[in-house]
């Protein structure tokens, strides 16, 4: 990408008076994005508001705007992960920031390097923001303590993903108008989702109402001390919802066996055609990818354009990681 | 050494033995490394001429603390803590006596390993380091060590230290085999198949941390079966830190019907809860994890009504290397030594306590327990001794800890009580400044 195209100086999204959406600028009152756990409604509304202006400047042919032109973005990923990091390059190349993919598997623990060494070693380079993904739970709050630049969490271990809870309530919102009193089932491997932990905290704050559908080896125990109804049959968790939302079966984070075989919890919490009839007629399906077909979801309803919504959240993960980047880095760039 | 005089008379102290329920303003004399004599009248007569005093106006006097588990380093990690630097901080803390676990590396499961922890300690001479030897070889739970030999040549206890003895069998004939020679059997209550993999006590903060927990189930579980083998076989057994009320319930109950069994906590578990991990605090992560309220609550009353006999520091020394980690990965531990006695004051000072129960589980049941004549006044014994001033406020600062790690939790916490004064055979080896 071209780095040194023309910035799209009249852009309204890019304005940073925030004239676009006729409200002054939101400064969000935190350095970092590293959960939804303890943002209200208040905090996360205008992201969603901006990241729908965000949608429109993606869709059109030039999509460059100047607004973090000269600053340093580093995606610094401990795990796999195709989308999470190609929808944050977008997002900030699409800002005009420069952008770094670091992949950093288990190799540099076992030259010695710990994480703190590494968070150490990337702020004397002066960045302005750093994404991080991490196996473990808290790495990347523990990281953020060593850092200045802004620190974006793009997952860490079973505790959050708080961009993805974004996108899915951006998601929402623009194909059910609003958030409040929806009801939402989350179905599938809560117990190792974070995700799901985030879509929890964000869907309560916001009025939704949520429930969780899995076996209970699934399920952490006191998920029901989060605020959501726990089901442990799809019949009974799709009973008149309005949105199904699908976990992927976290097979590889599983140490010992969680449930007997792939083929009977297809059987028994797999989303097909049959099980999604207890949902309401206009229920939305979403999955936060990357899917297992046959495993989670059936592919007749995961690529069934009148219900699933699943390629929307991957358009939308961009949109929203343009508005996470711009409203944070008003907190640390242009601040008085 | 000759300088010193033999005779000191510790003066105007008030005298609390534990063991006999002495409680009243008084006078001790120690000649060389002994007790000579003590009480409220002793110096009705007149001090002896020779004798050097040691005026402790306002502060009491007790027998010196035993601390039953510690974990030192020495040998194999000296970077987290060495006999030197533990020695330091258990006289610091008022503690007389320790009893280190085999947890070392190479694990203290023979003779010469017994024998290294001694030399060591007679070389740094401050407080007294007792050895506790492994149960199983290497601490792998699998074949018995040479508890016979490592009894005779001074082990006071036997545990796997950090590790469960997890095998039915091992530990059926590990208590049966110990009833030849009397030896105390200490379990660390754990089950491990169902603590795998958890970094803090399961519940709603786990859940939402995302970290995997460690059900209070792991850890009632394995007492009851151990309750069963001692049934079967009569051995001695002390079950180490409890943490959680199930275990409260069920070591009382044991107790009701009969069962000579022991067991001891530490002061984190009375004072803190899993709520103090807050945001992946790696420095409240430890084996076992800090429970929820309802737990320290159960733990407190185990304490007040003698369920639990001991209190013991259970101290983890760790580096900030295996501190500053993600909480999954950090290593467990609370360094514990010089914050026994002042966390456990606090538990008087609340009333939930009163001072000769808390004194008595740290000082003449655990000596009691390690088979030492320590933990009493007794004329002629060992002048092991600690003053502290029960009403002197403070706030615990982990870099004036002397423990060569600084991973205590406490740290900035609000405490009243702490020594003034330790001395271990008559010899001052700790003073307030």
């Amino acid at each position: 990408m071209n780095d040194l195209a023309p910035p799209l100086a009249q852009a309204p999204a890019c304005d940073r008076s925030g004239a676009s959406t006729g409200a002054p600028a939101f400064l969000f009152p935190h350095r970092d994005l590293l959960a939804i756990y303890g943002l209200t409604a208040a905090e996360i509304f205008p992201i969603l508001d901006l990241a729908d202006h965000y949608v429109a400047l993606n869709r059109r042919p030039n999509k460059k705007s100047a607004l973090l032109s000269g600053r340093t973005l580093v995606n610094l990923f401990f795990e796999n992960s195709t989308r999470t990091r190609t929808s944050f390059e977008l997002a900030a190349k699409r800002l005009g920031a420069d952008v770094i993919n670091m992949a950093v598997d288990g190799s540099s623990v076992k030259k010695g390097e710990t994480l703190i060494d590494t968070a150490m070693t990337l702020n004397a380079m002066h960045l302005d923001v750093l994404v991080v993904r991490h196996p473990e739970s808290g790495a990347v709050k523990l990281l953020s303590r060593k850092v200045n630049c802004v620190v974006i969490n793009g997952g860490d271990g079973n505790h959050e993903h708080p961009t993805q809870a974004l996108l899915d309530a951006l998601t929402i919102l623009r194909r059910k108008g609003r958030l409040d009193g929806l009801e939402v089932a989350i179905c599938g491997d809560i117990l190792h989702s974070r995700v799901a932990r985030s879509n929890i905290h964000l869907l309560n704050a916001v009025g939704a109402r949520v429930r969780v559908v899995a076996p209970p080896t699934l399920l952490p125990a006191a998920i029901g001390r989060l605020g959501v109804d726990v089901h442990h049959r799809m019949e009974t968790g799709l009973e008149g919802v309005d949105i199904v939302m699908m976990l992927r079966l976290q097979l590889e984070r599983m140490q010992g066996q969680f449930i007997p075989s792939v083929r009977e919890y297809f059987h028994f919490f797999g989303l097909t055609r049959e099980k999604l009839a207890f949902a309401k007629p206009d229920a939305l399906i979403m999955h936060p990818g990357p899917m297992n077909r046959g495993v989670e979801i059936d592919s007749e309803v995961a690529d069934d354009i009148k219900r699933s919504v699943i390629l929307d959240q991957v358009e939308l993960g961009v949109a929203v990681r343009m508005a996470c980047l711009d409203i944070l880095t008003r907190q640390a760039g242009d601040q008085p | 050494m000759n300088a010193r005089p033999r005779l000191r008379a510790l003066i105007n102290a008030r005298l609390l033995d534990p063991a006999t329920g002495l409680d009243s303003s008084g006078h001790l004399l120690i000649d060389g490394t002994r007790i000579a004599d003590f009480g409220p009248r002793l110096f009705n007569d007149g001090l002896p001429p020779e004798a050097e005093v040691i005026d402790l106006t306002g502060a009491c006097l007790a027998p010196g603390l035993v601390d039953m588990r510690v974990q030192i380093g020495e040998p194999g990690n000296e970077h987290k803590e060495t006999i030197l630097t533990a020695s330091l901080a258990a006289a610091a803390g008022g503690v007389t006596a320790v009893a280190c676990l085999p947890n070392t590396d190479p694990p203290i499961d023979d003779v010469s390993g017994l024998e290294f922890i001694a030399r060591r300690a007679r070389e740094v001479k401050l407080v007294k380091v007792f050895a506790q030897a492994a149960v199983t070889r290497q601490l792998g739970g699998k074949e018995l060590a040479e508890l016979g030999l490592l009894a005779e040549a001074g082990a006071v206890a036997f545990t796997d230290g950090t590790k469960a003895i997890a095998d039915a069998r091992v530990m059926r004939r590990a208590l049966n085999y110990a009833r030849t020679f009397g030896l105390l059997i200490v379990q660390h209550p754990e089950e491990p198949t169902l603590a795998a993999g958890g970094a803090m006590n399961a519940g709603e903060l786990a859940t939402r941390l995302g970290l995997a927990g460690i059900p209070a189930a792991a850890e009632v579980i394995m007492i009851e079966r151990d309750l069963r083998l001692v049934e079967l076989t009569g051995g001695r057994y002390h079950i180490a830190h409890v943490s959680t009320a199930l275990a409260v319930d069920v070591i009382r109950q044991a107790k009701q019907r009969g069962l000579a069994i022991t067991c001891d906590t530490a002061p984190h578990y009375f004072s803190l809860t899993e709520s103090d991990v807050g945001d992946y605090r790696t420095f409240a992560k430890v084996s076992p994890p800090l429970r929820s309220e309802t737990d320290r609550q159960a733990i407190i009353e185990g304490l007040a009504d003698g369920t639990i006999d001991v209190i013991a520091s259970d101290h983890t020394p760790q580096d900030q290397d295996s501190k500053r980690l993600p909480f999954a990965q950090a290593a467990a531990g609370i360094i514990g030594l010089e914050t026994l006695l002042p966390l456990t004051l606090s538990l008087v000072n609340q009333k939930r306590l009163d001072l000769m129960t808390a004194l008595r589980a740290l000082t003449e049941r655990p000596a009691r327990l390690l088979g030492q004549p320590l933990g009493r006044l007794t004329i002629g014994g060992p002048a092991d001794l600690v003053a502290f001033d029960p009403e002197i406020a403070w706030r615990v600062d982990e870099t004036a800890l002397r423990s060569k790690s600084k991973n205590a939790p406490f740290d900035g916490l609000a405490v009243r009580g702490r020594a003034t004064r330790t001395l271990v055979d008559g010899r001052t080896v700790f003073a307030l400044e």
